[in-house]
């Protein structure tokens, strides 16, 4: 009913913590593309809106050579047309790209699409396979984890009271490394992942596999890693058998819900496909790569 | 790309002028329902069954009669009671309910407050104690021997022997044609097919809305956005047991209907909100409470016999027709009976329909109701026989399709028809021979819808200056006031925009029908050429006046009268001039048609539809679309595209992912666009629109109805493209990724071109 609500609008990180701190019931937002139609649907409003997106930490992008910063309120859409980028994480700019339409990417965050915690949201699959960490700010001051460890199962975090994700730490990948990102959904955009699959690949000077991991979107409470996969590749190339090694892993690394999205049968045997296409575009991007760092 | 009859040479007829409805369209500030306020207005919130199907034990509004900013609580009895039987009864009881509800979301009580929010939070407080009894959710369920029957008092109509208890099957419809065995026995092949298929939704984006003033004589007005305002005053007379001269309504622009806003939900229960707090009650759908509680087409259940002769003749064909209307009556069976096989010259068939009710949500019209279903099935089947015999798909169409003089499955013989050409047209487009590229395949799909003609009203109104204004009764919901001004503009010979085109409220213009059956820009345009052939009678009288001639010696030529007689030369009048003088040659200039229209002219179409399929996902996308259609005459060729473009959109949507998921309840777990997944625009190509061009004899101007007719060949023109891409037929509605993945499958894997 967004009636009674208070707005804050921090310059600080520090404004910011303090304000959580002495408002139990306030809640943080970036680009509020989740927050505001959850409300909608009934769900309780909190006393305080805190707007993040006046805090230039969090809406920034910096690179210092060796390892990329991304704040956790920019617009996707900034993701999006960010050269450096989308040369060193082109999957996870695809799916940044991804999200909603135009219009929701000028509003919507990395950091709302992770701490939303949806098994559908586009990002994080890509952010685990880059192994991106999260900057998280709180009453105890700073702290830095596996992007992977923060979203703990459907809407639950590991966040604690009073604690938000500032920003995203991303190492520049080694040489003839790239990632890519695919989604399934029955139209063509406005809609939400059925399964999703990020992969990131590195090869060898010979064509081989160096190192993998492969995430998945979707089909489990959180984003599945697919282990048998990455090491079906490793020492491998990444075609034929490896290939089908890693479409059957990753079938079978899912434990999906038949909802009205999709069904158990149809999400374990597309994860595969979808595991399987990542993985080839991926080494196709590395291998275009060569030795780039 | 037209194709056209040699026709006679129109100065604005056929033209694209800038819509005159556009820019206030384009620039947002076009008045919708929903925009309108008025000063002191109350906001009025429905409360609905979360049950599919309950009876109504009792109604506790005191609690939210009590709560803040609340003006006015009403519920079911505080309407004056209908008993089966009364001729809108389905429409009173859906609008609100009585002693049952009959489907989740079922309007149930209603509530006006000062603020939205207040009236919301009124609305949860009203206590409803609901007895629930079993929900019928599928045709299977609803025609079990123990199903729980919806209605105690629906005894089958139709039924031979007649119904002696009651069930869900509100009527069978059954007609035939021929010697339904001796047929079959003479053909060479013979199928037999099963389809399903699942309601659907309009998917109009404005939802509905309304805005009711009730005086202390009486008296309302209601603002809303409808098809038909006439048709919403009746409804509503009736419902409230009301005089219509107590009610006036005022169309508002209305942001899409397709069929879904020919009956009416609020408007009642914002007069009787109105009427007992005394101030206006606005009332506004949310998008949750348009798919719980309006409108779907029917879900179908078909199944259909189709025997053919090694030549491609078609010789017999017999269907079984399951519709179900929700938790109404409804015409889907008789409709689907009355297209299914109207195209083709089949000699001996029969044709049994049910409608059957279910505990799901009254439907609705959807252009063209029931054909696209019916379509899907038998073109389909045509596919499936062209393959069998060897023969190509366009030529066994062309081979059995309907012309001028064959007698249709419902008796009369058809006029002056474009079938034919409609398929040549598809024919001989480049679009049919052009190469596919890898998963690809190409469907073909004719469709039919016999469009309807009813009452019609226009006024012509001469200003001082010389330019007119049209009022007629028709909602314009697909750019049917541009037509009503460029039939003006050709009879009275002045340019359409010195025409202004209105909607007029049920006191200011004549009654008229609802705006269905793809009837505005034939029957009003009927109506407006009636009104202004007597105009131009009015002018030239005017006008010998001025000249002191005889009328007889006075034409109306290029929008001026023009003296014929012999007594030396006069110079000819304008408009302007004569308009100018209205005062002393008789006073204003006003002219009226109203007349009930006959002879809609039947629209058909023919659809070539390229799909790419990725075999190991089953997702399918449409990448090249081509539809011809017969317009009759095209009036705003732009227009004509835009419905035909429309229908294909709606269809494809239809097609591939359109459809109600509810829980084993009966409870909607989709009612959102993001998970009731019609099209957007990336899904879809550029849809080349063929308007062909087969003159109406009935019409003034040759216009058959176009609105309808573009939503039928879709579905089976992706089925077949489907079947050609993979090798598998679909059956069943939708062709969601699930569905044909599972299909693709069990055929072994792709086996696509
Ligand atoms: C029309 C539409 C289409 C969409 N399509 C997609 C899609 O295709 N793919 C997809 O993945 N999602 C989609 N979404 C969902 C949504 O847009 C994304 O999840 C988006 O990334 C959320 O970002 P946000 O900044 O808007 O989040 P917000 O709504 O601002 O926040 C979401 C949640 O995260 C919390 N939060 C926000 N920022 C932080 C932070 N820095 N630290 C801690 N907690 C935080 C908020 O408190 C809230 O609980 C769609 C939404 C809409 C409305």
């Amino acid at each position: 009913m967004l009636s009674a609500m208070k707005y804050a609008s921090p310059t600080t990180v520090a404004e910011a913590v303090d304000l959580l701190g002495s408002e139990p019931d306030a809640r943080v937002y970036a680009g509020a593309t989740d927050l505001i139609p959850q409300i909608r649907a009934g769900r309780p409003e909190p006393a305080v809106m805190v707007d993040l997106k006046r805090i230039e930490r969090l809406c920034a992008i910096s690179g210092n050579g060796s390892t990329y910063t991304v704040g956790a309120a920019t617009p996707t859409a900034d993701i999006c047309v960010h050269d450096g980028l989308a040369a060193a994480f082109p999957g996870l700019v695809e799916a940044s790209g991804l999200i909603g339409s135009d219009q929701i990417q000028s509003r919507s965050s990395l950091g709302g699409n992770l701490a939303n915690a949806s098994p559908a949201a586009d990002t994080p699959p890509s952010l685990i396979v880059n192994d991106a960490r999260a900057v998280i700010a709180g009453p105890g001051g700073e702290r830095t984890v596996a992007a992977a460890d923060v979203a703990t199962g459907p809407g639950t975090t590991s966040l604690g009271g009073g604690e938000f994700i500032v920003e995203f730490e991303l190492d520049q990948p080694p040489a003839r490394t790239a990632d890519a990102y695919l989604r399934l959904i029955p139209r063509t955009e406005m809609d939400i992942a059925v399964v999703g699959a990020a992969a990131r690949v590195t090869l060898d000077g010979d064509g081989r596999v160096a190192a993998a991991a492969i995430a998945l979107g979707a089909v489990a409470p959180t984003v599945v890693r697919v282990p048998d996969a990455e090491s079906a590749l490793i020492g491998n190339e990444p075609a034929g058998d490896a290939l089908a090694a890693v479409e059957a892993a990753a079938s079978a690394a899912t434990n999906p819900i038949d909802d009205k999205r999709g069904t158990v049968a149809y999400r374990r045997q597309v994860a595969g496909v979808l595991a399987r296409r990542a993985v080839s575009i991926a080494a196709e991007r590395a291998r275009e790569r060569g030795g780039q760092s | 790309m037209t194709v056209t009859e040699p026709k006679p040479s129109y100065k604005y007829v056929g033209t694209r002028p800038v819509r005159h409805d556009g820019l206030e369209k384009v620039t947002g500030r076009a008045r919708f329902a929903a925009d309108l306020n008025m000063s002191g207005q109350l906001h009025g919130i429905v409360v609905r069954s979360p049950h599919a199907h309950a009876r109504i034990v009792s109604i506790d509004t005191s609690e939210a009669e009590a709560m803040p900013g609340v003006k006015a609580v009403i519920i079911g009895d505080d309407f004056p009671a209908v008993e089966p039987g009364h001729r809108q009864y389905d429409m009173c009881i859906n609008v609100i309910a009585r002693d049952k509800v009959l489907y989740e979301g079922h309007a149930v009580a209603a509530v006006a407050a000062s603020t939205r929010d207040q009236a919301q939070a009124a609305a949860a407080a009203v206590k409803v104690e609901y007895d629930v009894l079993p929900a019928v959710l599928t045709i299977d369920q609803a025609l079990a021997p123990d199903a729980p029957v919806l209605h105690a008092h629906m005894m089958t109509a139709g039924a031979n022997p007649p119904a002696e208890e009651p069930s869900n099957i509100s009527n069978i419809t059954r007609f035939s044609g021929g010697e339904l065995d001796a047929g079959f026995a003479e053909a060479d092949l013979v199928i037999e097919r099963e389809f399903t298929t699942q309601p659907v939704h309009q998917g109009y984006i404005e939802p509905h809305a309304c805005v009711a003033d009730t005086g202390q004589d009486g008296h309302t007005t209601i603002w809303c956005s409808s098809q038909g305002h006439f048709n919403v005053r009746s409804s509503t007379a009736t419902l409230l047991g009301w005089e219509t001269t107590r009610i006036r309504v005022i169309p508002a622009e209305i942001g899409g209907g397709f069929g879904g806003k020919t009956t009416i939900y609020l408007e009642p229960l914002a007069v009787a909100l109105s009427a007992k707090a005394g101030r206006p009650v606005k009332m506004v759908m949310t998008r949750d409470e348009v798919f719980r509680a309006t409108g779907p087409a029917p879900g179908t259940k078909l199944r259909i016999k189709l025997g053919v002769q090694s030549d491609g003749n078609l010789v017999a064909g017999d269907a079984y027709l399951i519709y179900t209307n929700g938790a109404y009556a409804g015409p889907g069976g008789l409709l689907g009976a009355m297209t299914v096989f109207e195209s083709y010259k089949i000699p001996n068939f029969e044709v049994e329909a049910l409608d059957v009710v279910i505990n799901t949500a009254r439907s609705a019209a959807y252009r063209a109701p029931a054909a696209p279903l019916t379509a899907y099935a038998l073109e389909t089947m045509l596919d499936e026989l062209a393959e069998e015999l060897g023969i190509d798909a366009m030529d066994l169409r062309l081979k059995n399709a309907v012309a001028e003089g064959d007698p249709s499955t419902m008796g009369f013989p058809f006029a002056r028809i474009g079938f034919v050409e409609c398929l040549e047209a598809v024919r001989d487009h480049p679009h049919f021979t052009a190469p596919l590229g890898p998963n690809q395949g190409r469907g073909l799909a004719a469709g039919y819808w016999f469009n309807i003609g009813e009452s019609s009203s226009a006024t012509v109104n001469l200003n001082e200056d010389g330019t007119a204004t049209v009022v007629t009764g028709s909602p314009d919901i697909g750019g049917s006031r541009a037509s009503m001004a460029l039939m003006a503009a050709e009879e009275l010979g002045i340019d359409p925009h010195d025409i202004r085109p209105v909607v007029g409220d049920t006191e200011a213009v004549g009654f008229t029908d609802i705006t269905e059956g793809s009837r505005a820009t034939f029957a009003t345009g009927m109506a407006v050429v009636e009104a202004c052939r007597k105009m131009v009678v009015e002018l030239r009288g005017r006008a010998a006046k001025m000249m002191g001639a005889d009328i007889d010696d006075v034409d109306w030529v290029d929008g001026q009268a023009v003296y014929t007689g012999s007594d030396g030369d006069k110079d000819p009048l304008s408009m302007a001039a004569i308009c100018a003088k209205a005062k002393r040659t008789g006073g204003p200039l006003t002219a009226t048609g109203s007349l009930e229209a006959h002879g809609a002219g039947p629209g058909f179409a023919v659809h070539l539809c390229d799909v790419e399929v990725d075999q190991e996902t089953g997702v399918v996308r449409v990448v090249r679309y081509t539809a011809s259609q017969d317009a009759g005459t095209a009036i705003h060729p732009s227009y004509v595209e835009g419905q035909i473009q429309g229908g294909v959109a709606q269809g494809v949507g239809w097609a591939l992912n359109e459809e109600y998921i509810y829980d084993s309840d009966g409870v909607m777990e989709n009612p959102s666009f993001l998970d009731y997944r019609v099209p957007v625009a990336s899904d879809l190509p550029m849809i080349d629109a063929i308007i062909v061009e087969v003159p109406n004899p009935a019409h003034p101007y040759g216009v058959r109805g176009v609105g309808e007719t573009g939503i039928v060949p879709p579905i089976p023109a992706v089925a077949n493209a489907i079947y050609d891409a993979t090798g598998c037929r679909l059956r069943d509605l939708p062709m969601s990724p699930i569905r044909v993945l599972e299909a693709i499958t069990a055929n072994g894997g792709s086996n696509g071109s």
